[in-house]
């Protein structure tokens, strides 16, 4: 089939402002954005940029709005989509060349919740044990890919440049609901500051879009209700 | 120890905000939080005319009972409905969010939570709305006219 694709373009040596070129090319219906892209890419335009690694659902790196939507680009099938898609970058994080986004400060806000393990006790002989039970309670939150989609999907993130965003709450909700961690009382002043979980509107782009399916409302639900009623 | 996430240094304006908000391709929860924000809006816009026209009896009963005369137009009634929209949205919607914040798991249902929010939106909302917009068509009348 024919496809016909709207692509927003910007490089930084020779634009002000971004701007929108087309192209047209044949691809199979079951082929991915991803191929397409990458068509035109070898084939028509090697200007356009763009980020991808692993190019199977997993890395995260393609992230980008898609027919207004943020998705994978490894994970879309254009019949999904139809003959004529559309591409931008993911909005709300600057635009450092055509699809490539500048993540520093996702990764900086990601980094300030402590997405590590902190427990200081000596660790036992045989590792930490946790029934199925304790590891349940947190294993939506251990999908997360980072890709950046739910944070970039927000409206709060867009226009509020303290907020945390979904992708660095679901990381704390990880390791908060981990039985064998202890790093609460580090995290909790964080999360419950000016940018915390309490800026989140309950506005769902993040959980409808996660390519990984996480219930990422649900999993700040629960962080709002852990500071809310806990003992002070 | 920091306690409070970093701050972007690159920020969006107010209108590149905006019309991100309206061109993303969002779906119920989205569009329950713009009506939630723009309704929310009206009722503020409502809540300070109405704090102006009840000053307004400080005036005397005769500006006041012109002020209501107005209030009883036809164009008012209408604008009657949209208050009526705005209240019982906001207020809905509100209650929408309390669940979810205060019974996460809800979150899993999210979408069928709106569709009844609407349907308790429209259920309330249509006879509310034909009761106030009936003296326009002539009907029943009796007590408003």
């Amino acid at each position: 089939m024919k496809a016909h694709f709207k692509i927003k373009r910007f490089n930084p040596e020779k634009d002000r402002e971004p701007h929108w070129e087309e192209y047209e090319l044949e691809v199979e219906p079951t082929e991915r954005v991803l191929d397409a892209l990458q068509t035109i890419k070898w084939e028509q335009d090697g200007t356009l940029t763009l980020r991808r690694s692993c190019a199977h659902g997993i890395c995260g790196s393609d992230a980008m709005v898609i027919n207004g939507k943020n998705r994978l680009a490894c994970k879309t099938l254009i019949k999904d989509l139809g003959s004529h898609i559309t591409v931008e970058p993911l909005r709300g994080l600057p635009v450092i060349k055509d699809l490539i986004i500048d993540f520093t400060d996702f990764f900086a806000k990601y980094r300030s919740i402590k997405p590590y393990f902190i427990n200081d006790e000596p660790p036992p002989d045989v590792e930490r044990r946790q029934s199925p039970r304790q590891r349940a309670r947190f294993d939506d939150t251990t999908k997360c890919i980072l890709c950046g989609i739910c944070t970039t999907a927000c409206p709060v993130f867009w226009a509020d440049s303290r907020y945390l965003g979904p992708a660095a709450i679901v990381q704390a909700h990880r390791f908060l609901f981990d039985s064998r961690d202890q790093g609460a009382e580090e995290r909790l002043p964080v999360l419950s500051a000016h940018g915390g979980v309490w800026k989140c509107r309950t506005v769902f782009n993040c959980t409808d879009a996660c390519p990984q399916g996480i219930d990422v409302t649900g999993a700040i639900a629960e962080v709002k209700k852990l500071l809310l009623f806990r003992k002070l | 120890m920091a306690t409070a996430a970093p701050e972007r240094t690159v920020k969006a304006g107010w209108w590149e905000s905006f019309y991100q908000g309206l061109t993303y391709r969002g779906y119920e929860g989205h569009w329950a939080w713009i009506f939630h924000r723009v309704t929310g809006l009206g009722v503020l816009l409502f809540l300070t005319l109405h704090i102006v026209d009840i000053f307004l009896l400080t005036l005397g009963p005769g500006v006041f009972n012109s002020l209501l005369a107005l209030y009883k137009a036809p164009a008012a009634r209408i604008l009657d409905v949209f208050l009526l929209f705005g209240v019982l949205f906001h207020a809905v919607n509100g209650l929408r969010i309390v669940i979810i914040d205060f019974w996460p798991h809800a979150t899993r249902a999210h979408k069928a939570i709106f569709w009844a929010e609407v349907a308790v939106f429209l259920i309330v909302f249509v006879p509310s709305a034909l009761v106030l917009l009936a003296p326009l068509f002539g009907w029943g009348g009796g007590a408003q006219s």
